[in-house]
């Protein structure tokens, strides 16, 4: 049974079944909010804030998740699964670059 | 003999989250060979068309990322030489003892300023590719299993001071440059692509602000039909793709980016131009970045710039 994830940030609501994660989930469904980047919890793009919802995680790179984001359910979206309708905020940015600052603009 | 000093790409250290999934993964979908597990739980593989015991070595962790990246060097005197040139230019070196790594010699190690973690070291056993060495076949079977690239070609690596890292690679270990991208400002190089022997590139490096990233591991593949069977066969295991089957205009190779079960990034590379070390270096400017990175899309794909692991 698919739940529904909304993503509070832009209205954006899409269904994930307990065996998806929330970030491949969005990405199939042509959906968009969180960036999209290695699925397999190492690069931390997809960080987002869980707020409300019953989830499952898988490994994650401590570089991104420490003992207090967990604690709070800042987490990788690429490694969770959800059990419930979900909702969450993203954190997670595209905001390192190459050279700086500069290469984005 | 021509090609003499730092010889290739030797091994690569990988971190991995969740070591059974990422031994299936480089096992049956990539298609590398399992030549080992040492006492510290690190696996062992080679491409199978590799003669030496190993080339990539996989580690499990709470964090991704690239150990170290280990090149061959011609012999023992080399190595010497090389460690005390590297002391000469003021980096700091360290002897790792023979077996540390299964069926390696003694290792000097350096780490960058760009923050990565460097090895050159003279021995490896060699234990072949399965085909004789006297009348051999052109491929055994293990060419057949997953993606079965023929070897570790090249990394790519971020950090910063890629301008130092230039400097250690080209006046003190004996490669030279064969494509660099501008930055914006043309006054600096963003991105490297350095060669120690006839390879298009053997390392790479782009300007980042956080140390020591890897951006990803590269495999060599026989054919563009070969990069686009292991599409194939990365689509059929839900492998996560990033960018592909496309050709870059840097170096001109095929290619596919994908990453690895922990999100490191790698590639099945084919192809590429072959330069000598009097040619001279071919430039892109930031604006043409695009073009360089994908060609026939011309594009600079966001994920290309700021997803590292
Ligand atoms: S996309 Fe890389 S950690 Fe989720
Ligand atoms: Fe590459």
């Amino acid at each position: 049974m698919p739940h529904t994830v909304s993503i509070e940030d832009t209205g954006e609501r899409y269904a994930c079944s307990s065996e998806e994660s929330l970030l491949t989930a969005m990405a199939r469904m042509g959906k968009r909010g969180i960036p999209v980047g290695c699925r397999g919890g190492g690069c931390g793009v997809c960080k987002v804030e869980v707020l409300a919802g019953d989830f499952e995680t898988r490994v994650m790179s401590r570089d991104h998740v420490s003992d207090d984001d967990r604690a709070h359910g800042r987490l990788l979206a690429c490694r969770v699964y959800p059990a419930s309708d979900l909702s969450l905020k993203v954190i997670g940015k595209l905001h390192k670059n190459v050279c700086g600052s500069a290469a984005g603009r | 003999m021509a090609l003499t000093g730092v010889l290739r790409p030797g091994h690569a250290q990988v971190r991995v989250l969740d070591l059974n999934e990422a031994v299936r993964f480089y096992r049956d979908v990539l298609g590398l060979v399992e030549t080992g597990r040492d006492a510290q739980g690190r696996v062992y593989f080679k491409c199978w068309d590799e003669r030496d015991h190993n080339s990539y070595v996989i580690r499990e962790s709470d964090r991704a990322g690239l150990d170290f990246f280990g090149f061959r060097v011609l012999d023992t005197a080399t190595l010497d030489k090389l460690e005390s040139d590297l002391q000469a230019y003021g980096l700091a070196t360290e002897r790792i003892p023979a077996g540390e790594m299964l069926a390696t010699g003694e290792r000097v190690r350096f780490t960058l300023p760009s923050g990565h973690v460097m090895e050159l070291y003279a021995e490896k056993d060699k234990v072949g590719n399965g085909i004789p060495l006297v009348n051999p076949a052109p491929w055994s079977k293990a060419r057949d299993n997953g993606i079965a690239p023929i070897r570790l070609d090249h990394a790519l690596l971020y950090g910063p001071n890629v301008a130092q890292v230039h400097k250690i690679f080209t006046e003190v270990l004996g490669f030279y440059l064969v494509e660099r991208v501008l930055t914006p400002d043309g006054n600096a190089n963003a991105a490297i692509w350095l060669s120690c022997g006839q390879k298009v590139h053997d390392i790479a490096f782009a300007e980042y602000p956080e140390p020591g990233k890897l951006h990803h591991c590269s495999f060599l593949m026989e054919s563009w039909d070969q990069v686009l069977r292991a599409g194939d066969i990365m689509s059929m295991n839900q492998v996560a793709v990033d960018i592909g089957p496309t050709r870059h205009g840097v170096t001109r190779g095929c290619t596919i980016y994908a990453w690895d079960p922990s999100g490191n990034r790698f590639e099945t590379f084919f192809g590429g131009h072959l330069p000598y070390p009097d040619y001279e270096t071919m430039t892109w400017t930031f604006d043409n970045f695009g073009q360089g990175l994908d060609y026939p899309q011309r594009k600079l794909h966001e994920t290309f710039l700021t997803v590292v692991s």
